[in-house]
């Protein structure tokens, strides 16, 4: 009893006094303006600090406490609460988050399937796989150039598809490999159909090597959208975050960061729940 | 009756590094329809690999099978085939299991006449209130049940186990012969099976197959079961005949399996046939009757 409130205790404090601590550091490092008198009588403003231009966590709070008070205000098109931004680009993830499983689940399974698929098409992704989102964007932008005023969406969208499908394509190939060659051998002595064989024993089979993809995968989707949004110019969390960067607010950058990483551990939190409903099934 | 199943000259080699392997050669064996047949040798000598010939998982390098008049090709829902482990789908229900296949061989009835069969089945080996569980749910014993279920389910041509009890400890192992033997009693299904355990043989089949060791390994001698069916334990056990038969056995396993082959006996691998079954069964019996038939 006394046992499992201490650890009880421990799960919340530790990670309490961690924060504190991180606030502290923060604090430390960042720069503060000062008060000082000039030899000629007059005061003068002077910037101090290990990184000067780095604001505190205090001058964070003070500055950005409108955007979190108030997190789904819309003052105007820049000038919108923090959650209502991160919304936006919510929206646009979940978007493209499908598109790349919609694709990358089928491919997984064709490469898992054939040897020959396999061989053909596994160096290119292998290729493919490492190129940043900032690379893929402009390709984005040209490929769906006519697109007219969807343009920029739609290269949004491909960006996040093709940069967050990956982990999905190669997680479903491994899956289907690992099918145990008994399952496979209960189709064949039943003579099941194709169909029937993929539905009834391949799909779930894999399901949790699916699933660890899709985890995977959705962080892939989230980490890409601020570099999008930069580019694009499209309303959201990593928009607002360039403005204000170019309008010297350094401020909010720290904000968006925090709810960038807040949301984002929240989502493979969300994940890995379902992907542990999933695997208990099975 | 004319045999059922003919076995004919059956080969198989396996590739290895060390060049090919005729694992077994010439083997040859007929069966009747309704017959159980088990197949007894040392480990490692290709019961294995004869049965999955049969099932169809694995060709055979020459030689051939015939079936009810018909030659075998690859895999089939005619044959009900229970493995060591019985590898159920565990996404899937004991009954979903069992449907899978029941699905597929009388697609032409009713879903309803369909749930009714698997149900039928789940319910004598004994799952009637566990047939809506999954396999993490089951013991080991439970679903070896689901498996022999879905193996009769199919009503096939032919029953096909491979060490069906081998993972089991000898209590429910005795149980779960008592559960197949009751389940063949009614439908006398022409059965192949595979086992290193003499008492099960003797209690469960009409023809033993004595294999003699690998590689090369074929048929060495054939015993004949003479006791009437259907089989008590208990009285088996009291029979001087069965200790003669087991006997039989057990001398040809510690001696013939070697010498057929030209082998010096002991050079053997893997477990032998010594089993101790007798004194645990009369011990069991001794603290409850079994009352069973
Ligand atoms: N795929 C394979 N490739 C090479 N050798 C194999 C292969 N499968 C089996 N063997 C060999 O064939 C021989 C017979 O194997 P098998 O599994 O049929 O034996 P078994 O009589 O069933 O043995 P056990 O009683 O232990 O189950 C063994 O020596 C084994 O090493
Ligand atoms: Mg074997």
């Amino acid at each position: 009893m006394n046992k499992l409130r201490r650890i009880q205790w421990d799960a919340l404090l530790m990670p309490m006094v961690g924060v504190v601590l991180s606030l502290l550091a923060w604090q430390l490092v960042s720069g503060r303006v000062v008060q000082k008198v000039q030899p000629d009588g007059t005061m003068e403003e002077v910037k101090s600090g290990l990184v000067q231009d780095l604001p505190g966590p205090i001058q964070t709070w003070e500055k950005t406490s409108k955007y979190i008070v108030e997190p789904f205000a819309k003052r105007e098109e820049l000038d919108q609460g923090i959650l209502r931004f991160t919304w936006y680009s919510l929206v646009i993830v979940a978007k493209g988050y499908a598109i790349a499983l919609l694709l990358g689940t089928p491919l997984g399974f064709l490469l898992g399937l054939s040897k020959n698929f396999s061989k053909m098409f596994d160096p290119i992704i292998q290729v493919l796989r490492p190129v940043s989102p900032l690379a893929w964007m402009p390709l984005g932008v040209v490929i769906f150039a006519n697109s007219g005023r969807s343009a920029n969406e739609l290269a949004a969208l491909f960006t996040i598809a093709v940069c967050a499908m990956w982990p999905t394509v190669l997680n479903t190939a491994v899956g289907v490999r690992a099918i145990p060659q008994d399952y496979l051998n209960i189709a064949r002595v039943l003579k099941l159909s194709r169909t029937k064989t993929l539905f009834k024993i391949m799909i779930p089979a894999t399901l949790p090597y699916m699933f660890t993809g899709y985890r995977l995968s959705l962080g892939i989707a989230w980490l890409v959208i601020v570099a999008v949004e930069m580019l694009t110019g499209r309303i959201g969390i990593g928009n607002f975050l360039w403005n204000e960067y170019n309008n010297g607010l350094y401020t909010s950058i720290v904000l968006c960061i925090l709810t960038i990483g807040l949301v984002g551990f929240l989502l493979d939190r969300a994940m890995s729940l379902l992907e542990r409903r999933f695997k208990s099934a099975i | 009756m004319s045999d059922y199943v003919e076995i004919s000259n059956l080969s198989k080699v396996f590739p290895t590094p060390k060049g090919p392997l005729r694992v077994v050669k010439d083997f040859n064996l007929r069966i009747r329809r309704g017959e159980f047949v088990s197949l007894i040798g040392h480990s490692g000598c290709g019961k294995s690999t004869v049965l999955s010939i049969l099932a169809g998982l694995s060709d055979a390098s020459s030689g051939g099978i015939i079936l009810a008049g018909k030659e075998l090709t690859g895999p089939g829902p005619d044959r009900g085939v229970v493995f060591q482990s019985p590898t159920l789908l565990p996404w899937m229900t004991a009954m979903e299991n069992v449907m899978l296949g029941v699905d597929q061989v009388f697609y032409t009835a009713s879903r309803e006449e369909r749930r009714q069969i698997a149900e039928y089945y789940l319910v004598v080996v004994g799952l009637g209130d566990a047939m809506h569980k999954r396999p993490a749910e089951l013991s080991q014993g439970m679903r070896q049940r689901v498996g022999i279920a879905r193996a009769f389910a199919l009503s096939p041509k032919m029953l096909l186990l491979d060490e069906p009890f081998g993972m089991l400890d000898s209590l429910t192992r005795f149980e779960l012969q008592q559960v197949l033997l009751d389940l063949w009693n009614r439908n006398r299904l022409t059965a192949l099976m595979v086992t290193h355990d003499v008492d099960e043989a003797l209690f469960l089949s009409d023809r033993i197959i004595m294999m003699t060791n690998g590689p090369e390994a074929e048929v060495g001698e054939i015993l004949e079961v003479p006791f009437a069916r259907p089989r008590h334990r208990k009285e088996l056990l009291e029979n001087p005949e069965y200790y003669r038969l087991r006997e039989q056995l057990i001398e040809f396993l510690n001696t013939r399996a070697y010498t057929l082959k030209g082998q010096t006996p002991g050079q053997g691998h893997g477990p032998g046939p010594g089993s101790n079954t007798i004194t645990m069964v009369k011990s069991m019996m001794a603290a409850e009757p079994v009352s069973r038939s």
